[in-house]
């Protein structure tokens, strides 16, 4: 049978919410099922994981090493609690897990398997290619399976359950090559483009930097995340880290509205998993059509505003 | 200081990708292919850095078949100083490549390895990371802004809260993210410049790289198409229709 260990990712005291997403992929692998917190002092974080349907027991390991979370000092630590006999080790697919996984893999000499997005067995997953272009169902080989799970594919599992949390001991030389300085929060009150139930994009149609203000109000008036396109992020409009497409960010909001963007296969790639994707442009013929649940063809700079005074 | 930049042949980032009827993979044939656009800013940052005096040579290197010469060429159009093509014809996974990454960082005594952070074929972004590992020396993944000083790389990350910034030793691997630079357009000189130059060759007998165990892929199948939408044509319509769906 398998035994599942969970890396949880967390900061300030809360247990990052793709946790209990990732023991949906877990469950669906079937076994017993840990969740190890690394931190200085992780009591309040397992008790948040002790929480999580499914979980056999919450794992601390505290050190002071572990006050930030970094790949390379976690990656030796991971692989000495996986010597207690862990069949498979997961990880949010997100920075922390991306960045810990194939250390781990490495250091074991295992591959890894990135973004599981469905489960066919304890071996077999499915994970997507080419920006989401392509499915592809893949087989581990016998040993260790350490994988990312992509968050957007799972819901989380509820929260009302009461494991034993337990600290486990974890003797691994720790590397000093790495320090951790500090972090810049990003500060905005709009949700984060990758964890927004709602996105609203604008494209090189909105002509200028100053015009985008169609797009931030409306965005201000849904509670909607904001993104663009790479043609409006290359045209200066708004800085890189807004840009929605293969090469920028992927989401899967619940709702994407694209709004003056005519739909380049590489920003398609970024929406693809968008559940409803609702298309405004002037032009008829643009391709965003082609995958829009809902269009509507008009001048986005007449549009938004009645939209905005009419939601 | 000596940087290896890992350049990998993919796809072009403008093809549509077309699953082959039969589900044994995409369509690759025929189909147009560049270096892959992060490896181009890993490119790209590693000659700003050798334009600042900070890095003297630049090694790029990539692994697989004749094609990749390609990417080789580009690469020294951007200003590599010399090229290493790891020649193999088969598929290669992250943990193979990064053996064999592993082993030209040791054989050339680079201090810093750049590449993507992932490859736009795969994105299985596992590579760096996983040689980083196998040399046991720092990472910074997902790099927008890299300083190096005093055998020391300051490197800012893109992570989920924010942006991060990480202190490490070299030798070290970073891998880049989007926002770290914009590549240049390469002008005819240098790429006509860049024909010419000799380009090393070795293989994984030559570095000593055993091919790790695999992951087999069963399928390849198209994503599930999307249900047919609709046009509407008024803005109460389109307001009616998100409320109705609970979106408003």
């Amino acid at each position: 049978m398998s035994k599942i260990l969970i890396v949880a990712d967390h900061a300030d005291g809360k247990l990052n919410g793709g946790v209990a997403k990732v023991m949906s992929a877990a469950q669906a692998i079937g076994g017993d099922v840990d969740i190890v917190v690394f931190s200085d002092n992780g009591k309040a974080v397992a008790e948040q994981a002790a929480k999580i349907n499914g979980v056999a027991k919450a794992l601390t390991v505290d050190n002071a090493a572990n006050a930030n979370l970094m790949g390379a000092v976690l990656a030796p630590q991971v692989v000495e609690l996986v010597k207690g006999g862990y069949t498979h080790v997961l990880f949010c697919g997100n920075a922390l897990g991306k960045d810990t996984a194939p250390r781990v893999a490495a250091l074991l000499g295992v591959p890894q398997v990135s973004d599981i997005m469905a489960v066919h067995g304890a071996n077999s997953f499915d994970r997507p290619i080419y920006a989401g272009n392509a499915i592809t169902t893949v087989e581990v080989p016998e040993g260790t399976v350490i994988a990312t799970v992509r968050l957007a594919s799972f819901d989380a599992v509820a929260e009302d359950g009461s494991a034993a949390i337990e600290a486990a001991s974890v003797s691994a030389a720790l590397p000093s090559h790495t320090r951790y300085k500090g972090l810049q929060a990003q500060k905005s009150d709009r949700p984060d483009l990758q964890g927004a139930s709602k996105v609203v994009s604008g494209g090189r149609a909105l002509g200028s930097s100053d015009n985008f203000k169609v797009i931030f109000d409306f965005a201000d008036k849904i509670g909607a995340g904001v993104g663009a396109s790479r043609a409006a992020v290359d045209s200066g409009y708004v800085p890189n880290d807004m840009q929605v497409g293969q090469t920028g960010k992927i989401i899967a909001p619940e709702l994407y509205v694209a709004c003056g963007i005519s739909g380049a296969i590489q920003h398609l790639a970024g929406i693809k998993d968008a559940k409803t994707i609702v298309a405004i442009n002037k032009d008829a013929d643009a391709p965003i059509f082609e995958v829009a649940d809902i269009g509507l063809v008009g001048d986005l700079f007449t549009i938004l505003p009645e939209l905005q005074s009419k939601v | 200081m000596k940087a290896l930049v890992s350049v990998k042949r993919a796809v072009d980032y403008n093809v549509r990708i077309q699953v082959k009827p039969d589900g044994s993979g995409v369509v690759t044939d025929g189909v147009k292919h560049s270096m892959n656009p992060f490896d181009e800013i890993a490119m790209e940052e590693a000659v700003r850095l050798k334009e600042k005096g900070v890095i003297t040579e630049i090694i790029a290197v990539t692994i697989g078949g004749q094609k990749n010469e390609e990417t080789l060429r580009t690469a020294l159009a951007f200003g590599a100083t010399r090229a290493i093509h790891v020649k193999e014809d088969g598929e290669i996974q992250p943990l193979t490549a990064a053996r064999a990454l592993a082993a030209v960082f040791k054989k050339e005594s680079v201090d810093v390895l750049l590449c993507g952070k992932q490859a736009i074929d795969d994105d299985a972004n596992q590579t760096g990371q996983m040689t980083a590992a196998l040399l046991d020396v720092a990472q910074a993944t997902f790099a927008s802004k890299i300083e190096i000083a005093d055998g020391k790389a300051t490197v800012t990350r893109e992570v989920d809260a924010g942006l991060e910034t990480l202190d490490i030793d070299l030798p070290a691997v970073v891998t880049t993210d989007l926002r770290l630079n914009e590549p240049r357009y390469l002008k005819l000189p240098d790429i006509m410049k860049a024909k010419r130059v000799q380009i090393e060759a070795v293989t994984f007998a030559d570095l000593g790289v055993e091919a790790a165990p695999a992951i087999k892929v069963t399928k390849t199948a198209p994503p599930p198409s999307r249900s047919k939408g609709v046009m509407v044509k008024t803005v109460d319509e389109l307001v009616a229709m998100l409320k109705q769906k609970g979106l408003v």
